[in-house]
């Protein structure tokens, strides 16, 4: 069901752009995000201007740019918990070391969330960016929820949310403070995957995690081109 | 005129000086280069900070701390009772290979292999104590 704010937002948008009603996914995924992810009406009216805006520049479909802003496929979900799965019906033991690499990443992935979210409700992105940002979010929405199918299907308790994240808010002051923030959290990612990768018992596991890394170093080379910086400074990721 | 008593000692400190370029020879934690630590802790970033605790504990005040003692921190049993407490040689072991070092650790990372790497990290975190411009 869809929240009357959520409906309501639709209608002022409409208006304000003086175009025809949007296809209905448009408004399955509004009432999502406004259900799901506590976007400040402000936000999601950003975003839906931005969805729009590329709808007219580009020709795209309605259903295709919500596509690009809230991709959902579950490759990244299926592979991960596969690979629980592969662990359990081989008989072994399940290593309770590598359930406990899969809840620090899920913890880490779940703080990503958060600090994209923090990011989007700046008010400092641009359409454009904004888009960004809320497409990686949504990737990292999909490490955190195949990480945690994962840690369930092994037996082992996921870690939750923290009911709130310290990000120095005060120093975000610019939409290129906001990137070089995300830039940060990214690569470190990237790191932390790096050094995850090799010790994981099921190499099974290994795999989703190098999945994983390579989504979080793509991002990391985005935001540094956003930054005008060299997307890919070096040949090793250490 | 080639006098080999002169050369020998030339060759040891050659062979001396590639040794310590090589950055997986065994080295002192002490003594690194602490602004190239800086670089080397960003890849400690996508879980720890200086000043807070996140999915890693804050690392302000590390050097001198007891192990699992930082305060908001949910630590591993196997932290709270390892009874470590951090000096650069403790913070070498560990972060050669946290899990072989203390098994049942939560930081799943390999380690940090290079022992230029680690002594210059254990350089930048002993900058970063409590009271310091970097931890206010």
């Amino acid at each position: 069901m869809c929240a009357p704010q959520s409906l309501q937002l639709l209608t002022e948008l409409k208006a304000e752009t003086r175009r025809e009603p949007f296809h209905d996914s448009a408004i399955f995924h509004t009432c999502r995000l406004a259900e799901n992810t506590h976007f400040s009406e402000a936000s999601l009216k950003k975003m839906e201007k931005s969805m729009f805006t590329e709808f007219m520049t580009n020709g795209m479909t309605r259903r295709r740019a919500i596509k690009t802003v809230g991709a959902t496929t579950l490759s990244a979900a299926a592979v991960a918990v596969l690979g629980g799965r592969d662990a359990l019906a081989a008989g072994a033991t399940v290593s309770a070391q590598d359930v406990s690499i899969l809840n620090t990443a899920l913890g880490a992935e779940l703080e990503a969330i958060a600090a994209y979210q923090t990011g989007a409700e700046s008010g400092l992105l641009s359409n454009a960016t904004l888009g960004i940002a809320l497409q990686f979010q949504g990737h990292h929405k999909e490490h955190a929820d195949a990480l945690m199918k994962t840690v369930v299907k092994m037996g082992g308790k996921p870690v939750s949310a923290k009911a709130s994240y310290e990000f120095p808010v005060d120093q975000l002051k610019s939409e290129a403070d906001v990137l070089r923030f995300a830039a940060t959290l990214e690569k470190g990612a990237v790191s932390a995957y790096l050094g995850a990768v090799p010790i994981f018992q099921d190499r099974e596991l290994a795999k989703v995690a190098a999945s994983i890394l390579g989504d979080e170093a793509m991002h990391w080379a985005v935001l540094r081109h956003a930054l005008g910086e060299n997307p890919v400074p070096v040949a090793f990721v250490s | 005129m080639f006098n080999p008593s002169l050369t020998t000692p030339i060759v040891a400190a050659s062979v001396i000086l590639l040794l310590s370029l090589d950055p997986f020879a065994t080295a002192s934690p002490i003594g690194g280069d602490a602004q190239r630590g800086k670089d080397v802790y960003q890849r400690c970033l996508g879980c720890h900070s200086l000043k807070i605790n996140r999915t890693g504990p804050r690392h302000c005040g590390l050097l001198g701390r007891k192990a699992g003692t930082q305060p908001g921190y949910n630590y591993s049993k196997a932290m709270t009772e390892s009874g470590i407490t951090w000096t650069a040689e403790t913070l070498d072991d560990f972060l050669t290979a946290p899990l072989k070092a203390l098994p049942g650790t939560s930081m799943g990372y390999a380690g940090v292999r290079s022992a230029t790497d680690r002594a210059d990290l254990i350089a930048y975190l002993s900058t970063a104590m409590d009271g310091t411009v970097q931890c206010k």
